[in-house]
């Protein structure tokens, strides 16, 4: 049954539509795979027989001639997207018993659609993390190893339970959040397309707020046509999310041909950053060379602010994040403190004992920074900061219509290895965060592996709303890379 | 500016969050290297620049001032972790 679960997501809609498997086949060899799968902790909740529920559903319309966009097709989605009836968690123990009495509007539309419902993947506590190491439910790994090597890797993070299900053929695509690389990094170091939509392209109703000025859904899957599938239906305008814009949704998948000849791609010259490998930026020239080859002129901008985008980024996220959280007190739902003395005690411990250790030194960060006396100084700073940044990015967008960058300054590292200092693992997202404070889409793309065997990433960075130029390039980088390696799969042996 | 164990156990206050005595020290020696780091935006000239408000140029959607929703007591309370009826149920708060 392995061809069925390594096919994409496009190669399963074409087969169940001419009927060549049902969905209840397709369904239950993930099903079958993701028990076998354990090992890498991809998933907090699975729902196999809900799963094959829905299969049948799904097979009895197709009978029927009703077909949707993604009917019969399995997918896996993130433990941040509340689910009604099925447990949402956001891999925190403060909603670790959390069952929502409604249903996000992204995964609505997945359903719509008529796609089948895998089970809930791990995550970094409320998404707050590059690593998924600080998951109330346990670390994720990554199904790839390095070269003789049978050390445990890292499935980048937050969206790391999605990006290693992807990997290992345990879905045939997830959905993810990104609030400053959380999607395109896990892509990258699992060898898999990870799309950042537009802010506002996709509603954030019923998905668990982290921060949420910067919080966008978005897919993970194996090709970039896939990407484009997912995104179409993942999209739409939703009155229960003021910040939602009013475009149509387009066909990408429709729109990704048409080739890149004449597009401009800009490389930003301040992306070369000290200390990064030699490697991503050999990897980041070839990308260059793919374009240009394809027909793109290659043109060097400038976005001077960028190294302060990370320090801005960590100022806007856990302000935002310290408001947001401010919710979890123990009394409505989620996790309450027993033998409490009073109703301050009450709040105080069921969130300290319910919170994560990055979680609580997010929330201290935030408060910290919107504190009287210190507003100005961090908080109103960094939203000018993010001003200077997008006219960074307005100026470069002057003379180019994508831009080309590395993903992530290294491939997968070794659980516990960057554990240490908050610090070295913030700067995971040294390249990604910038399109988080500005609103733009960005996807990574898996371009070639790395000197010990590991999967890297490309990232495109596009203009607001025209994800489609954005999957054009993304597919001209996807069709030089030629990226077919995947990870041996040592768990099911 | 340095953050030492007293402001942590400020802001954990002003927070709501229990943080154990042990713990305050290495949290402030945390916190400070976070804020060292971010002191570089002190370098950057920000004087006339607006705060950004938006990311995306768009007006906040309006609507009809009406109710969309409601009657939903009974699904309020399955998360209810102290729940009685369609009360939540809190330690005493008046003597």
């Amino acid at each position: 049954m392995s061809d069925l679960i390594s096919m994409t997501l496009a190669e399963a809609r074409d087969a169940i539509r001419a009927k060549k498997f049902s969905s209840r086949e397709l369904t239950g060899a993930f099903v079958s795979a993701i028990e076998k799968a354990r090992p890498l902790n991809a998933f907090i909740t699975e729902a196999g027989e809900q799963a094959l529920t829905m299969a049948d559903a799904a097979d009895k319309r197709i009978a029927a001639g009703q077909i949707g966009a993604l009917e019969g097709l399995p997918l896996a989605i993130k433990d941040l997207f509340c689910t009604k009836g099925v447990r949402t968690t956001a891999a925190s123990k403060i909603l670790g018993n959390f069952v929502p009495s409604y249903e996000s509007t992204v995964t609505q539309n997945l359903w719509d659609a008529g796609a089948v419902m895998l089970g809930k993947t791990n995550l970094d506590e409320f998404a707050m993390g590059s690593s998924n190491e600080t998951s109330a439910f346990g670390n994720v790994i990554n199904p790839w190893r390095a070269k003789n090597s049978n050390v445990n890797l890292v499935p980048g993070g937050s969206s790391g339970g999605s990006s290693a299900a992807v990997a290992a053929d345990l879905c045939l695509a997830a959905t993810g959040t990104d609030t400053g690389g959380s999607i395109r990094q896990p892509a990258a170091v699992t060898g898999r397309v990870g799309l950042k939509p537009t802010y506002g392209r996709c509603s954030r109703f019923g998905v668990v707020a982290f921060a949420s000025s910067l919080d966008q859904a978005g897919p993970m899957t194996k090709t970039v046509k896939d990407a484009a599938i997912m995104l179409k239906t993942m999209a739409s305008v939703d009155a229960k999310d003021s910040t939602s814009v009013d475009i149509e949704v387009p066909d990408y998948e429709k729109l990704l041909e048409g080739g890149i000849k004449g597009l401009r791609v800009g490389i930003p010259k301040e992306y070369r950053i000290d200390g990064v490998p030699a490697e991503i930026n050999a990897l980041w020239t070839k990308g260059a060379d793919w374009l240009k080859a394809q027909g793109a002129e290659i043109v060097e901008v400038s976005l001077p602010h960028t190294k302060y985008a990370l320090p801005t980024y960590y100022i806007v996220a856990p302000a935002e994040a310290s408001s947001n959280l401010a919710r979890y007190d123990g009394v409505k739902f989620g996790y309450r403190a027993e033998g409490v003395r009073d109703i301050t005690d009450l709040y105080e411990k069921s969130r300290g004992q319910g919170f994560g250790a990055e979680v609580q030194r997010r929330i201290l960060i935030g408060t910290y920074v919107l504190s009287a006396g210190y507003y100005d100084a961090y908080y109103s700073r960094a939203q000018k900061l993010r001003t200077l940044i997008k006219r960074d990015f307005e100026q470069a967008f002057e003379k180019c219509d994508v831009l080309l960058t590395p993903t992530t300054p290294g491939p997968a590292f070794g659980v516990g290895a960057k554990t240490s200092d908050p610090l070295e693992m913030y700067l995971q997202d040294v390249f990604t965060v910038t399109v988080n404070l500005v609103g733009l889409p960005g996807i990574s793309v898996p371009a070639g592996l790395s000197e010990n065997g590991l999967p890297l990433g490309l990232q495109l960075i596009g203009q607001a709303f025209d994800e489609a130029t954005l999957l054009r390039v993304a597919l001209a980088v996807e069709t030089a890379a030629d990226f077919k390696h995947s990870p041996a799969k040592w768990w099911s042996v | 500016m340095s953050v030492d164990k007293d402001t942590v156990r400020r802001i954990a206050k002003l927070a709501r969050l229990a943080v154990p005595e042990s713990r305050l020290e290495p949290m402030a020696s945390e916190l400070n290297g976070i804020f060292q780091w971010v002191e570089m935006l002190g370098e950057v000239n920000v004087e006339g620049v607006p705060a950004m408000t938006s990311v995306v140029a768009q007006k906040l959607k309006w609507r009809k001032d009406q109710v969309t929703d409601g009657n939903q007591a009974d699904a309020l309370m399955i998360n209810a972790p102290g729940g009685e009826d369609h009360f939540f149920v809190v330690p005493k708060v008046v003597e």
